[in-house]
């Protein structure tokens, strides 16, 4: 297998709360090859949305090291990590918290595109226009704000905003959580189309190994900070070897069915 | 009614065109004796109506120059106290805090005597003596506002911290302190009057709290000097805070519709 585009090695966060300290991240190791899917799945509070937070550098961990291409991003200043950031982006959870209620389609799409100077203002537009078709939303979506769009919608436009810079990798924290059963499977094809499009590697977390099947190649599964189990996909469901697995799997209906 | 007022204020010239400081007629003319002066005269023989309408300019200009100023400054610091948190934050609420300790009318009064009575000082001093109440309001509403996903995506997406306070979370903060603006100018035309009242208002200029003051003198023998002012006052603060309510009402469905 190539170098790894990510390379996450014994990542600690510990929080305080309430006088107690809660080891989210208890020495994490894990690596994103390049134009892959690696799924991060656990049970709430196992600490994969930490994870994820900690690779934005949206939270500082306590201890480790994050390499994204060999760049040490834990290391860099603010400033310089401002600079990096088109490369690797991320799509929140819950579409209607992640967009600035104010603001239109247009101007979530063209902001990225604005602060990195990725295209003249007179083009941001077109641009905008370009990556709603990339995601499959008519044009007329562009000048409304986010309450006026469907929650599919909504999350098809964080796909968008995430993917114009064209980053080598997106964090993709519970991407379908928040969806409409109707219009998960929908994104989903979405996201791995545009992978195959554009060579992207997904950082998948979820919960919901359905989702973690349906677009994942490798999987990693937390428990309490820690990785508990490690592999592909087929491999990892076929013969979980802890209990944490065993139970996650127990959880998706859907998987017996199949 | 606010309107009226408004457009009588900005119409003074064409209203009661000439000086209204100018001597007119008889002193002391009662109100509804002559179509020349419908409202009277002065001790001087100046025309009360003319002076009224001017004084309405004056009134509403400190008064709303004031409340801007206030809000603009409390605005300003509300935001970076609430977004930046930390020593700042403490260092910030402190100092309104000191601000908060001391009578604003004082404060004003202290500034004035000072500085002596002019209109940009009387404008500095009562919005010295208003932003801390604005500056508490906008820094709760950035508190509870900074922690939302967008504006996670804000940074994700390679935003600078101040573009993102000043930009992303400020506009989604300020409908409670705009409420708050008809509050703050009813109070500024109070605090205005008051200092005309004590002879701090602008000499060279007809205020309501100065010919308030002037018909004192004369309370007995022509108390309609005194009263026509205080009811322009009385009308004015109503208005203005009906005016406020109406638009927070207004402000608050539109919120809720989103």
């Amino acid at each position: 297998m190539a170098d790894p585009l990510l390379t996450i090695r014994g990542l600690r966060k510990t929080f305080t709360r309430a006088g107690q300290t809660v080891a989210a991240l208890d020495g994490v190791d894990l690596d994103v090859p390049p134009g892959t899917t690696v799924a991060l799945a656990g049970a709430s509070g196992s600490g994969k949305s930490t994870l994820a937070r900690c690779v934005m550098r949206l939270t500082t961990p306590d201890a480790g090291t994050i390499h994204l291409a060999g760049t040490d991003l834990l290391a860099l200043p603010e400033p310089v990590l401002r600079t990096l950031r088109p490369r690797f982006q991320m799509v929140f959870q819950d579409p209607s918290a992640a967009f600035n209620p104010r603001a239109t389609v247009l101007r979530a799409l063209s902001d990225p595109l604005r602060l990195h100077n990725l295209a003249p203002r007179h083009e941001w537009r077109d641009r905008a226009l370009a990556l709603l078709a990339m995601v499959r939303l008519p044009p007329d979506l562009i000048d409304r704000r986010p309450h006026e769009l469907s929650g599919g919608q909504r999350q098809r436009v964080a796909i968008a905003r995430a993917l114009a810079t064209n980053p080598s990798l997106v964090v993709l924290d519970e991407p379908v959580s928040a969806l409409d059963v109707s219009v998960r499977n929908a994104v989903l094809n979405l996201l791995q189309d545009l992978q195959d499009r554009t060579g992207v590697a997904y950082l998948l977390i979820s919960h919901d190994l359905a989702v973690v099947r349906a677009i994942a190649r490798t999987v990693a599964i937390m428990e309490a900070g820690r990785i508990v189990e490690h592999g592909p996909v087929a491999e990892v469901f076929a013969h979980p070897s802890t209990e944490t697995t065993r139970r996650l799997l127990a959880a998706v209906p859907r998987l017996s069915l199949a | 009614m606010l309107a009226i007022l408004l457009a009588v204020a900005l119409a003074a010239p064409i209203l009661a065109p000439g000086d209204p400081l100018a001597i007119k007629g008889d002193p002391l003319l009662p109100p509804w004796q002559t179509m020349a002066h419908p409202l009277g005269t002065d001790r001087l023989g100046r025309d009360v109506l003319s002076a009224l309408i001017h004084g309405a300019r004056t009134t509403l200009l400190v008064a709303t120059a004031a409340a801007a100023a206030a809000l603009f400054i409390g605005i300003t610091v509300g935001t970076i106290a609430g977004f930046l948190g930390g020593w700042v934050d403490e260092a910030l609420m402190r100092v309104a805090e000191a601000f908060q300790t001391v009578p604003a009318f004082l404060l004003t009064l202290a500034l004035i005597s000072v500085t002596g009575p002019r209109v940009p000082t009387i404008v500095l001093g009562i919005a010295i003596g208003a932003w801390m109440q604005p500056a508490r309001i906008t820094r709760a509403e950035i508190l509870s506002l900074r922690e939302r996903d967008f504006v996670a995506a804000a940074r994700v997406i390679g935003m600078r911290p101040l573009e993102i306070a000043f930009r992303e979370v400020l506009p989604n903060a300020l409908t409670p302190v705009v409420s708050l603006a008809a509050v703050i100018v009813a109070a500024a035309v109070l605090i205005e009057a008051a200092l005309s009242f004590l002879g701090f208002g602008d000499p060279n200029r007809f205020t309501w709290g100065s010919m308030i003051a002037e018909g004192r003198t004369v309370l007995r023998r022509a108390p309609f000097l005194s009263i026509i002012p205080g009811i322009g006052l009385v009308l004015t603060v109503l208005a203005v805070h009906l005016t406020g309510q109406g638009v927070a009402k207004a402000l608050r469905t539109r919120r809720h519709a989103a």
